[in-house]
């Protein structure tokens, strides 16, 4: 169980500079990793190639040694900064939870969801709200490792610890892998047990 | 005329409420504002901090009178202790307030970056102060001509700075201008604003980030839930929960990373509760049955904070 | 800013209702003309060669034309007939401008490119010339209009279409559906389907008054309808032979009909539109 990057490396087109160039990272089971960077230096792009998002121009990801399956669900799931980009803001929010499964109610409790804002659509939540929606979706039983690209950046702080106090509860109980990207050291240090800086990995830069 | 002291913003209990489709035909009035009350002087930074869904952003739109038309607002904002109508804010937009926008996508994508600076004054004047205004904020004569598009991250930043500063509004109003950034260039940002604000303007700067108003700001206001829970000098929000007032505001401290880490629990109400009572009392350590009763904004050790049992 | 409230509270009745009220009259007004004519007995439009060019009055609502016939009656059923034609040609365009727009954004590359061409040769060329073309080709005749209409419309759907499902696309939402195993055909049904049919709708809609005005057009121009059907294309080429000593009722009454009616599939298209977009829904 364990999310490798071999010698990634990303353009967006033939001639362009790369904006990842030889990325190797290695993140064990269970294990929680913190990739920090100044902006621009492509955390969010390799967050979209280790999550299956983003075809790498060069190298591989491995999920326990193989190639991440391109059909079906993906064991490395992402969650993402902007939660109301993540939502079909014409679906209530009851559908949009069980995208990938249903949810028991003690999974809902252990997220925070109201039960009445199962009935409501996007638009009617707040980000923090809507956040706790995406990471009860991205929790399916078949999810074997996280990656968390700023989610709570937009959020203010009360939100942002209660965020990550269920999130911890829940990866920890479940033995998951997390790879969380951040800005913040501060909060990189408090969540996880070790701290990658993206800039001395990636010979792009 | 107005005398030294009168502030350059003055917000008098600001109400705003929407008009909205509830059911099929049936219209409802939401208020998300309710009895605002801030005031911004000559020279200063008033941070307004607050978890998204306190009306932090609205704020900034009724000053600036860019609220959607479904909006109707009470109350009171005064510039330079002048009522602000509709025909002012017209007046006055882009030359006497300015706003940051969040990113180069509030920029016009056609229009070089250098034009773009000099429309906010205009005429020749506009141009000449346009062109020393990138030069103060060490851009290019060539970064003039570029697009929006071709702007690196940090130029970008610095133009829409210059943008924004260029007919020397007195007042500014920033609106979460720095997330996503890393702390260096966060940082870079935040010395442009105390910049500003030692040239003599009146910076409105809102962000859901308590950190970096602690680095800039001089006084503090958090917003919850559509109204002020505390005014308070930055001074005292580093100085920890025990120089703060409400206990909202201490539940803040205790929430950073550095700090406890420990949130409260439960979520900011919704629009449409009762105008009087408390609104954070169902969250509060120190909730009594005088909370639901009424609650005033009041002095308290050099701040404001709108709570009974705060000393 | 301050003074809004009084003015809001003055209208007695909110934008959506107005709006709701408005779609309902239009459209109860355009099936009503349209039933009528189609159930109507062709006794109520019979020759009276006795009251032949009887100006509009009591018995003769809007006259009579060189035959005796009732104009009002014929104006009625002949609308309807414009409607029947027009409606069909519009879904059967907007079933191709779907499944063109649909299949053009979502197999990308040479097919992507091949469906733009045929895009941009049919706005390229003259709407009118085209259909007589094909009109004309197709023996004329109530199948050649309506294969001409039918053939000629799809292009402006097929671009908005086309245009939305690749915008929705590179969504979040749609791309997490993906990695979350979600199947082609499901994430088309789930997220795709409801963002693409309020625009469908709307585009549907607002293709009505092109495609009755363009059939009137060519029936007018003779390569349409065959002159005993009594279609408004018709009726208007017939009256041209009157006009001249002053039978004014003849022209007259038969193009108003036409015109309110294409104004009115217009005011519904409009007003769905503002009803279904999220940005004006809350005015």
């Amino acid at each position: 169980m364990r999310l490798e990057a071999k010698q990634l490396s990303f353009r967006y087109a033939k001639g362009e500079p790369p904006i990842l160039e030889d990325v190797d990272l290695r993140v064990g089971a269970g294990e929680r990793v913190a990739l920090v960077g100044p902006s621009g230096c492509g955390k969010s792009t390799l967050a979209r190639i280790l999550s299956g998002y983003l075809e790498p121009s060069a190298g591989k990801v491995l999920w326990n040694g193989n190639i991440l399956p391109k059909k079906g669900f993906c064991p490395v799931q992402l969650i993402g900064q902007h939660p109301e980009l993540s939502v079909n803001p014409r679906h209530r929010m009851s559908k949009i939870l069980c995208e990938a499964y249903t949810p028991d109610a003690d999974m809902i409790a252990a997220m925070g969801i109201e039960s009445a804002w199962l009935s409501r659509r996007p638009g009617e939540l707040s980000g923090g709200e809507l956040q706790r929606f995406c990471i009860a979706r991205a929790l399916a039983p078949q999810t074997k490792f996280l990656v968390c690209d700023e989610i709570s950046t937009m959020l203010d702080v009360i939100t942002q610890a209660q965020i990550w106090e269920l999130l911890l509860r829940a990866t920890e109980r479940r033995g998951l892998g997390l790879l969380v990207i951040t800005h913040n050291r501060a909060l990189a240090g408090r969540v996880c047990e070790r701290v990658v800086s993206l800039p001395e990995i990636n010979c792009a830069l | 005329m107005t005398s030294k002291d009168t502030p350059v913003l003055a917000v008098r209990e600001l109400q705003i409420s929407f008009s909205m489709y509830r059911k099929g035909l049936r219209k409802e009035s939401l208020r998300v504002i309710r009895s605002l009350s801030l005031d911004v002087r000559k020279g200063e930074i008033v941070a307004v901090v607050g978890s998204s869904g306190a009306g932090k952003s609205l704020l900034a739109h009724a000053v600036l009178g860019i609220l959607p038309s479904n909006a109707v607002t009470e109350g009171e904002i005064l510039y330079k202790g002048e009522t602000l109508t509709p025909a002012l804010q017209r007046k006055y937009r882009g030359t006497e307030i300015a706003l940051i926008p969040q990113s180069v996508d509030y920029l016009d994508p056609l229009m070089r970056v250098g034009k773009q600076a000099a429309c906010a004054g205009g005429g020749p004047e506009a141009q000449r102060a346009a062109r020393a205004a990138f030069a103060r904020y060490g851009l290019e004569p060539r970064v003039e001509r570029l697009f929006p598009f071709q702007l690196s991250g940090g130029m970008a930043r610095r133009v829409l700075i210059v943008t924004a500063v260029v007919a020397r509004p007195a007042l500014i109003i920033a609106d979460e201008p720095t997330p996503g950034l890393g702390a260096e260039a966060a940082t870079e940002t935040l010395r442009h604003f105390r910049q500003l604000a030692d040239g003599g303007a009146a910076v409105l700067l809102i962000t859901h980030d308590i950190d970096l108003a602690l680095h800039v700001a001089d006084r503090i206001a958090v917003f919850y839930a559509g109204t002020t829970a505390e005014i308070a000098p930055a001074e005292d929000f580093k100085r920890g929960r025990d120089a703060l007032r409400h206990p909202y505001s201490k539940a803040f401290l205790d929430a950073l990373p550095q700090n406890a880490f420990k949130p409260i629990a439960g979520a900011q109400p919704y629009a449409g509760r009762p105008p009087q009572a408390c609104l954070f009392a169902d969250r509060c350590p120190e909730r009594t049955n005088a909370c639901a009763g009424a609650v005033a904004m009041r002095a308290l050790r050099g701040g404001e904070v709108r709570c009974i049992h705060a000393t | 800013m301050f003074e809004r409230k009084g003015t809001r509270a003055r209208f007695a009745l909110n934008t959506r209702t107005r709006v709701t009220v408005l779609i309902a009259v239009a459209a109860i007004y355009l099936l009503g003309v349209f039933v009528w004519g189609l159930f109507m007995s062709p006794d109520a439009y019979a020759v009276h060669y006795a009251d032949k060019f009887t100006p509009p009055g009591g018995k003769y609502l809007f006259g009579a034309d060189f035959m005796g016939r009732n104009m009002f009656f014929r104006c009625v059923k002949g609308l309807s007939v414009s409607l029947v034609i027009g409606v069909i040609a519009s879904l059967v365009s907007s079933v191709i401008g779907l499944v063109f727009g649909v299949a053009s954004a979502t197999a990308g590359g040479r097919f992507d490119k091949f469906i733009l061409l045929c895009v941009d040769c049919c706005m390229g060329l003259p709407h009118l010339v085209l259909l007589i073309l094909i009109s004309y080709m197709l023996g004329r005749g109530a199948r050649g209009v309506l294969l001409g209409v039918a053939l000629t419309h799809w292009p402006e759907l097929t671009r908005l279409v086309r245009a939305e499902v690749l915008q929705l696309r590179t969504t979040h939402y749609v791309q997490a559906a993906y990695r979350m195993g979600k199947s082609r055909f499901r994430v088309a049904w789930d997220h795709m389907l409801p963002h693409v049919l309020p625009v469908y709708i709307v585009g549907l809609v607002l293709l009505f008054p092109h495609a009755v005005m363009h059939e009137a057009s060519i029936t007018f121009l003779g390569f349409g309808l065959p002159a005993e059907t009594p279609a408004i294309g018709v009726i208007l080429a017939e009256s041209m032979r009157h006009i001249a000593t002053g039978k004014w009722w003849l022209a007259l009454f038969p193009g108003l009909m036409l015109i309110i009616a294409v104004i009115l599939f217009d005011v519904i298209g409009e007003n769905l539109k503002r009803l279904l977009n999220p940005d004006s829904g809350n005015e």
